[in-house]
């Protein structure tokens, strides 16, 4: 399997203070690789440092292209799809609207109304809420909006931060069923930052454990489930 | 009544002046957060512009869309070399930029066109319209072009993929960019835009108002005073305050005691004060609410 995703000695900064120390880490084509750590440990950092919107050094390449010297906009445009924290919805607008904008840099306007079809029936919600404004839907629906909205990107890559946060157990679960067929289906590789250490390693097949900027543990996902000194002290349950 | 109606028709003719100029305000606004305090004078050396073409012997719509696509080159150039450096800079640097435009355009208007009042033509005549004495035919016009303009505003941010992207960009930048959106030239080309809508209004404006380089200053505080009203986050709010202030503008002037003519800027002023104090998000605005 060759990497999609390559990162060395990724190093990032808020203002003076250093939040990434020197991270390397890679992700294959098609896999679904998960990135657990506990509150500051880095996720959100890392992913953010990846689409450039955190001063960074360090080499981030995505199918052998260098992403450092690239704006946000350009990471997104070779098939990047970031769903940051707190979703990023476009509350004003409506549920379509939300959709529309995923694919706006998409030129076939053929593929992008089957592709919003596709998202309808991935997300039957959606369908339903379709013409409301996305601010007024709950919070589980407005994740699957985010995750709908970056698959409008046809993307090779999606970037997920923390999809589980704030949603009821059952809807997660959900959540996480269809990454996991969309992934599967869709051949998009998915790199997912989590807290909730169980679930994910249940999704993912790839592992990385991270403590206060660095990796400290790396490996199949299933192994890193069943070992238990490293569920303790680091995954805590 | 005829009085009255007279007054309401010719403030609803100024009134979309207001509307274009606080259209424009706010278009701005909603991308970077500021006002802009040139705007009026970018109207007014668009105007100048039209002028000089037609000196030169360019017809009344031809210059009308040669001034358009000037301004709204100069709008995305003011955006790309003054106020695109400024981006993160404070508060009080971008009001000093903005001050300097002001004095910058209206200096340079002057030195090259000088400070006497000059006549500027309408396309449309000023017979009465349609043989009514309520209205002219200029008046008439004022109000149709700014309801065409207004028509076409709202077909492109609603109905264009471009619009889209502009309201996308305008509203929650970071994830604009986050779906791909170059949000630096969705800014750029808001101020395009709203520099040809001020063009707009200053050839509009010029017939009434007469040319020179002060003309557009009681006819931006009527459009600042119009934004606030409809609220500063509300381009529709921006345009049903051009309407209002323009109708009440004339209605105070006329039937307010010892307000005329002189006392009619004042009013724009208590205005703009009156509903900060009452309601500050404005008729129309968003009430924006910051976790502490």
């Amino acid at each position: 399997m060759t990497a999609l995703l390559n990162i060395k000695d990724l190093r990032a900064y808020y203002g003076q203070v250093q939040a990434l120390h020197g991270l390397t880490f890679s992700l294959n084509e098609g896999s679904l690789t998960t990135l657990l750590g506990a509150n500051g440990a880095g996720k959100t950092t890392t992913l953010r440092a990846i689409c450039n919107m955190v001063r960074s050094t360090g080499a981030v390449e995505f199918e052998g292209k260098p992403l450092t010297s690239r704006s946000t906009e350009n990471i997104v445009r070779l098939g990047i799809a970031h769903v940051p924290q707190g979703r990023g919805t476009f509350t004003t607008m409506t549920v379509e609207e939300n959709l529309q904008l995923g694919a706006i840099t998409r030129k076939d306007q053929a593929g992008i109304v089957d592709d919003i079809e596709r998202m309808y029936t991935h997300f039957p919600v959606l369908k339903q809420r379709h013409t409301q404004q996305a601010g007024t839907l709950s919070g589980g629906e407005q994740q699957m909006l985010a995750v709908a909205r970056a698959l409008m990107l046809r993307p090779r890559l999606m970037l997920l931060d923390e999809p589980s946060f704030g949603l009821a157990p059952l809807v997660v679960r959900d959540l996480f069923k269809i990454l996991g067929k969309i992934n599967r289906e869709d051949k998009v590789s998915i790199l997912v930052v989590e807290q909730n250490a169980q679930l994910a390693l249940e999704l993912a097949d790839h592992a990385y454990v991270i403590e206060t900027g660095r990796i400290v543990m790396s490996g199949n996902a299933k192994d890193i489930a069943n070992n238990e000194d490293v569920r303790k002290s680091y995954l805590g349950y | 009544m005829e009085l009255f109606t007279n007054q309401i028709l010719a403030g609803i003719a100024t009134g979309a002046i207001y509307a274009c100029m606080a259209l424009a305000v706010v278009m701005i606004y909603q991308a970077i957060d500021h006002l802009n305090f040139a705007q009026g004078e970018m109207a007014m050396f668009s105007t100048f512009i039209s002028w000089q073409l037609m000196q030169v012997g360019v017809p009344y719509w031809g210059a009308f869309v040669l001034t358009l696509v000037f301004s709204f080159i100069g709008g995305i150039a003011i955006e790309r070399i003054l106020f695109k450096p400024l981006t993160k800079a404070p508060i009080l640097t971008n009001v000093a930029g903005f001050i300097a435009l002001f004095a910058i355009i209206n200096s340079s208007a002057g030195l090259i066109w000088d400070f006497t009042i000059k006549q500027y033509p309408t396309p449309f005549g000023s017979s009465p319209f349609l043989g009514s004495q309520l209205i002219s035919t200029h008046q008439a016009g004022m109000i149709g072009v700014t309801v065409l303009l207004l028509l076409a505003l709202y077909f492109f941010f609603q109905y264009t993929r471009m619009g889209l992207a502009m309201r996308a960009a305008a509203s929650l930048p970071e994830s604009a960019r986050l779906v791909g959106i170059n949000t630096s030239w969705m800014i750029a080309l808001g101020w395009g835009m709203a520099s040809a809508i001020g063009a707009i209004a200053g050839m509009l404006i010029a017939p009434v108002v007469f040319l020179e380089p002060n003309m557009m200053g009681g006819v931006l505080i009527y459009g600042f005073a119009a934004a606030v009203l409809g609220g500063l986050t509300s381009p529709f709010g921006a345009v049903v305050g051009g309407f209002l202030v323009g109708i009440f503008e004339n209605l105070a002037g006329t039937y307010i005691p010892g307000v005329g003519n002189e006392l009619k800027l004042p009013i724009a002023l208590a205005l703009i004060i009156s509903v900060l104090v009452v309601k500050p998000a404005g008729l129309f605005g968003r009430h924006i609410v910051k976790r502490v």
